[in-house]
């Protein structure tokens, strides 16, 4: 589904991403781990489509196309969803227009038509349920005003209503108390399917209690410089990431 | 630029000035001697810096004549609000009794023509009459002052309610071309009452035509008034407007300016806040593009003490529009636990539009609480990232971004039909280059 090869990307004059390759399939879920300012918020932005990062070599395909091609909403449009580390406020676009100019967009570049008003609502109602909030944020402007916890919940709610095939979540674990975790990695293990794939960026072990790995790599200085399975985590847990940056 | 004004002085001789009283003729002859001495304004009068008037003072502009009005189902398709209102129309300056509907007012708020107000009620006129809008030193003014022929006197008595709001609609036709307006607002609302208006300045025919209006604006003790002001001027037409008010001990005044018409554009709201615990809200919006130019003044002296006045403008600009905003906030020695707030927040669309916003305060009481912010900036690019990240399409994510930023603004517009027919305006203004 993403085969990403070699990538070396850069912000400004700093080189961040120092060549990595990760290849991930329909079924899998991958964790990706590393001290702060390793670089992981930089491969989700990259891969996202940002356009403060410049690729400078290496390349991306997914679904066997060039992704880097492609804008960002062409990558949305195409199943590629980023749920922000740190969710962007938007005062003045309701929630609930936000998510169905997204979903209807969508649908129309995917060649179908925008959804019934009532059947968007009847779709809303279930994926509110399942991340548990309260239905009045619909109505209240993207992210304004919304506590932390509130920006991550709300990032999981567009990704329910807007069902990816890759689903990249950035220390979305990050600052949330363990009802809010149990709901947000609830909330993605329901979407979980045979033909999509995640990717959870995170910084705690913890998170992978809820959601299970397949894989997990270590990114330290811009490199991947360890993979493994699920154990990995737990070795990290126990040792820290200095080992493994020393090594590096 | 002195003295241009003398090209006036045949029209001026031509008004008709049969049955008005001494005082009037007085006052107009004066309005007319000050306009001559004092000549339009120039950009080194620190009032108008930004703003050059010179396409309005190389002009010579007729008196309009009377015209066959348009229909009613024009009139309201030009305009926006509740077509329920009651209402009063002017077509090319003058009133349309045909096309306006003040019958449904209910008791306790009178509606009348400046003319015929004239003959009913004399006296009350003379009280009011240019009173708060002085001429002293202020062309426009003195222009109207001199020139205004028709207009509109509603007084609101004590304690009433109105049930609706008053919408008093300028509407210029085709025969406009060429043609100075200069309509007249007077309203008085006696102590308690609450009274809403809505002025909308509107065209049938995009032409060259010179709106100046004035209105003047007296809120009693405990009163309150909300004033709206849609300025939908030709897009070749000239517009400047004064409404300068007056308020008493616990008065409220709301007022939210609309600006998205004429070449060339400034609006002037004045507020006085001569008794205590006076609270007063100045919003604005003003949207302008290709070589446009929207200029507003806004104007808070605070004279007594404990009131309080908000202030938010936002401007959208394109093409090679210029706008420009002037808040000045006066705060009296005696005006002691002042609370002023102001802001100003203005958008480029293009790289060639341009904005010039300068808040002015003048505070001389100790124990006051001021503040003002301002910003002029583009489209947030990480905010069009996110949107695009989840499938939103460039051009969808500018014009949702661009039509929030004045959504923000439009939704303190307290009347439900006008602020949804504004947001509409809005909405289709930058959403329609998609399709
Ligand atoms: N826009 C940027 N400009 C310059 N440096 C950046 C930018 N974004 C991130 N960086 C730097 O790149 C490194 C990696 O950042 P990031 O990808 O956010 O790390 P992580 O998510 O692993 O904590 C850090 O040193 C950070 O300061
Ligand atoms: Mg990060």
């Amino acid at each position: 589904m993403l085969k990403i090869d070699n990538i070396h990307a850069r912000a400004g004059e700093k080189e961040i991403l120092k060549g990595i390759s990760l290849t991930v399939n329909a079924g899998e879920v991958h964790a990706i781990m590393g001290p702060n300012g390793s670089g992981k918020s930089t491969l989700a932005q990259v891969i996202a489509g940002h356009p403060g990062f410049e690729v400078t070599s290496g390349s991306i395909t997914y679904g066997g196309d060039d992704l880097l091609d492609m804008d960002p909403e062409v990558r949305a449009q195409k199943g590629v969803f980023l749920a922000f580390q740190y969710p962007v406020e938007i005062p003045g676009v309701t929630n609930a227009y936000f998510l169905r100019s997204a979903y209807n967009e969508i649908r129309k570049a995917n060649g179908q038509e925008d959804i019934d008003p009532m059947d968007f609502l009847d779709l809303m109602e279930k994926k509110i349920k399942l991340v548990d909030m309260d239905p009045a944020m619909l109505h209240r402007s993207v992210n304004a005003g919304f506590s932390g916890g509130e920006k991550k919940r709300n990032e999981i709610l567009q990704m329910a209503v807007l069902e990816p095939k890759l689903a990249i979540l950035d220390e979305t674990d990050s600052g949330l108390d363990i009802d809010a975790l149990r709901v947000v990695s609830g909330g993605v293990n329901a979407l979980k399917r045979a033909d999509n794939a995640t990717i959870v960026v995170t910084h705690y072990q913890r998170l992978l209690n809820y959601i299970v790995p397949d894989f997990v790599h270590v990114l330290a200085g811009g490199k991947i410089v360890k993979s493994g399975g699920k154990e990995l985590a737990l070795e990290l847990e126990a040792k820290g990431y200095d080992w493994l940056v020393d090594a590096a | 630029m002195t003295a241009p004004v003398a090209k006036y002085a045949d029209a001026f001789a031509a008004l008709d000035t049969t049955g008005a009283p001494g005082w009037l003729a007085d006052l107009r002859s004066a309005a007319l001697a000050e306009f001559n001495a004092v000549g339009f304004p120039t950009t080194r009068n620190e009032d108008w810096h930004f703003t050059s008037v010179t396409p309005i003072a190389e002009r010579s502009f007729r008196s309009a004549k009377p015209s066959a009005a348009p229909t009613l189902a024009d009139v309201l398709a030009a305009t926006v609000g509740d077509p329920s209102w009651p209402r009063a129309v002017f077509v090319n300056g003058r009133f349309e009794a045909s096309l306006s509907s003040l019958k449904t007012l209910g008791a306790g708020v009178r509606v009348g023509t400046l003319a015929d107000t004239l003959k009913d009620s004399p006296d009350f006129v003379a009280a009011h009459l240019g009173k708060l809008a002085t001429f002293d030193k202020q062309a426009f003014t003195a222009f109207n002052t001199a020139f205004a022929q028709d207009g509109l006197v509603v007084r609101i008595a004590h304690g009433v309610k109105a049930d609706a709001p008053l919408h008093v609609i300028h509407i210029a036709d085709a025969q406009a071309a060429g043609c100075m307006l200069h309509p007249r607002l007077l309203v008085v609302a006696e102590p308690l009452s609450e009274f809403g208006i809505v002025e909308s300045f509107v065209s049938l025919k995009a032409s060259e035509y010179f709106t100046n209006a004035v209105a003047e604006i007296t809120i009693g003790n405990g009163a309150r008034v909300h004033h709206y002001k849609v300025q939908r001027e030709s897009e070749q037409a000239f517009h400047v407007g004064t409404v300068q008010v007056a308020q008493g001990r616990d008065s409220a005044f709301h007022s939210f300016s609309y600006a998205a018409g004429a070449a060339l554009s400034r609006t002037n709201i004045y507020s006085r806040l001569g008794g205590e615990a006076a609270e007063v809200r100045l919003n604005g919006l003003y949207m302008v593009d290709g070589s446009q130019h929207a200029d507003h003044q806004t104007f808070v002296e605070h004279i007594a003490p404990h009131c309080a006045s908000r202030e938010l403008y936002k401007g959208i600009l394109d093409g090679h529009a210029h706008g420009v905003f002037n808040g000045k906030v006066y705060v009296d020695p005696e005006a002691q636990k002042t609370d002023g707030k102001q802001s100003n927040h203005a958008l480029l669309l293009s790289g060639t539009a341009r904005v010039d916003s300068k808040p002015q305060l003048e505070i001389f009481a100790d124990d006051v609480k001021c503040t003002h912010g301002s910003t002029v900036g583009r489209l947030d690019d990480i905010a069009l990232f996110y949107m695009k990240s989840r499938g939103i399409g460039a051009e969808s994510a500018r014009a949702l971004l661009t039509y929030a930023f004045a959504a923000e603004v439009l939704e303190t517009v307290e009347l439900d039909a006008l602020r949804e027919g504004l947001e509409k305006i809005a909405f289709e203004r930058f959403t329609q280059t998609e399709q």
